[in-house]
């Protein structure tokens, strides 16, 4: 089997498993609406405070719901014996691992990228940084399958991975949401948004060449 | 050279070339930090805007740079692990990271109570506050990471991929938490300028800084020593040593 016919299979897989479990899919979504919608409950539904934070609690949401979509990464396949299939095939893991996390990506992130203007409507931001939010969660979105990918692999064989998990991928999220909250508050003041946006594509950048790499160690560290 | 590196590479050596090196190094250390002191707190003048309370640097300073040096340290070691596969980095490595935590701490409590009186705060979210406190946390993750795996070789092979995904990490998150926010007071030394901090300030702070890392030196050979005593519990020569 040549290499890109693995990736397609592999991909094609994640996808048709996904949409077994569809519910799965819908949670970490709900999830995200829920967070959304607490924050006004907690604190007011004035528009003036809920602008002033907006961009930050649909980022915060953001992270929070990828990182609970996380288990089901590497997970699911570690136990039922799948994984070991895909380290012990020819091609290289990166590779398998990269196609991994864009399915997971597709699933997870990109599903709140396009529901995300609706929240934004919701928390009153205006139509004019619709623009810089969706393009933020767009190239943001991406980096925290990649890095949550790197920390599930760090831990898939542990039991009760969870809290750890948080602990050893949040530090690593900071620049993401500095840049993307950050172009979101940008254009709120009425600046220019171009700068983060460039910074988290290159980090995009970045993330795709060195992180499958870093997961795919990990993964090989964990199974031995 | 390699010859001798060789030979630091192997257990034994190592714990008795570091049993023989500690009393050296500790007494280098009083030395270093007793004229230190001295400078700090009798010989150098009081600060003409912060008065007496900007001797705090003498502490907050060096555990700062500590607190970094600490971390690159260990990136190094896991590059020397995952590379050369040398077992003595990972024992380092392991040293290093509760050392690294708590200067991280130290740092951050000292820093703290200079900002009291000079910004009027505890606490604020000034940039190098904010990422010496994620560095903080990259450390402690390090640890959490080690605490949670059984394995051995596992729990070694995994914090230096931690480690070295971090070190990749740590100027990026440095750089955008300090376009982010910042209020700190610019660097006092720096290499490329002339530091903006009168001599008789400086010369303590440069003796504080070399103190505290000969200090950390000592602790991480006692704790790599030990370390090194735990793994090679089942080898002839640490049974020997134990008759």
């Amino acid at each position: 089997m040549q290499f890109y016919q693995a990736l397609t299979v592999l991909f094609k897989r994640e996808l048709l498993l996904a949409f077994r479990q569809f519910n799965e899919v819908l949670n970490s979504l709900l999830f995200f609406i829920l967070v959304c919608s607490l924050f006004p409950l907690a604190m007011t539904p004035e528009a003036t405070t809920l602008i002033a934070i907006g961009p930050g609690i649909i980022w915060v949401a953001a992270l929070l719901a990828t990182l609970l979509s996380l288990n089901r990464l590497f997970r699911v396949d570690y136990l039922d014996g799948s994984l070991e299939q895909l380290l012990l095939s020819p091609h290289p893991l990166s590779g398998l691992v990269l196609a991994k996390i864009i399915a997971h990506w597709l699933l997870t992130g990109l599903p709140l990228v396009i529901i995300a203007p609706v929240f934004a409507l919701l928390l009153h931001l205006p139509n004019e940084v619709m623009k810089p939010l969706w393009l933020s969660l767009l190239l943001g979105t991406p980096l925290l399958s990649l890095i949550g990918a790197f920390g599930a692999a760090l831990t898939v064989n542990l039991r009760n991975a969870g809290l750890l998990l948080a602990l050893l991928i949040f530090p690593l999220y900071v620049p993401i949401l500095i840049f993307g909250a950050g172009a979101v508050t940008g254009a709120l003041a009425g600046l220019g948004y171009a700068g983060q946006l460039a910074w988290l594509a290159a980090l995009l950048i970045g993330g795709i060449t060195l992180l499958p790499i870093a997961t795919a160690a990990a993964l090989r560290m964990s199974i031995t | 050279m390699y010859a001798f590196l060789y030979k630091l590479a192997s257990p034994k050596k190592f714990y008795q070339m570091a049993g023989q090196l500690i009393p050296w190094c500790s007494g280098l250390a009083i030395l270093l930090i007793g004229y230190g002191l001295l400078g700090a707190l009798v010989l150098s003048p009081a600060d003409y805007q912060q008065g007496d309370a900007y001797r705090i640097i003498y502490i907050h300073v060096p555990s700062a740079f500590l607190s970094m040096f600490i971390y690159l340290m260990m990136a190094f070691c896991a590059l020397l692990s995952l590379v050369w596969r040398i077992k003595l980095a990972d024992v380092v490595l392991t040293a290093s990271a509760s050392i690294g935590a708590w200067f991280t701490f130290l740092a951050l409590i000292t820093g703290s109570i200079w900002g009291k009186p000079m910004w009027g705060t505890w606490w604020i979210w000034d940039a190098r506050l904010t990422s010496e406190l994620i560095l903080g946390f990259l450390y402690l993750g390090v640890i959490a990471l080690k605490s949670a795996i059984p394995n051995r070789e596992q729990k070694d092979k995994a914090s230096a991929i931690l480690v070295l995904v971090g070190s990749i990490n740590i100027p990026i998150i440095h750089y955008s938490v300090y376009w982010w926010n910042t209020l700190h007071q610019g660097a006092t030394i720096s290499r490329f300028a002339k530091p903006a901090i009168a001599p008789s300030m400086l010369y303590p702070l440069l003796s504080m800084i070399a103190g505290f890392l000969v200090y950390y030196v000592i602790v991480m050979l006692i704790k790599a020593r030990t370390e090194v005593l735990y793994r090679e519990r089942r080898s002839t020569w640490v049974k020997e040593l134990f008759k």
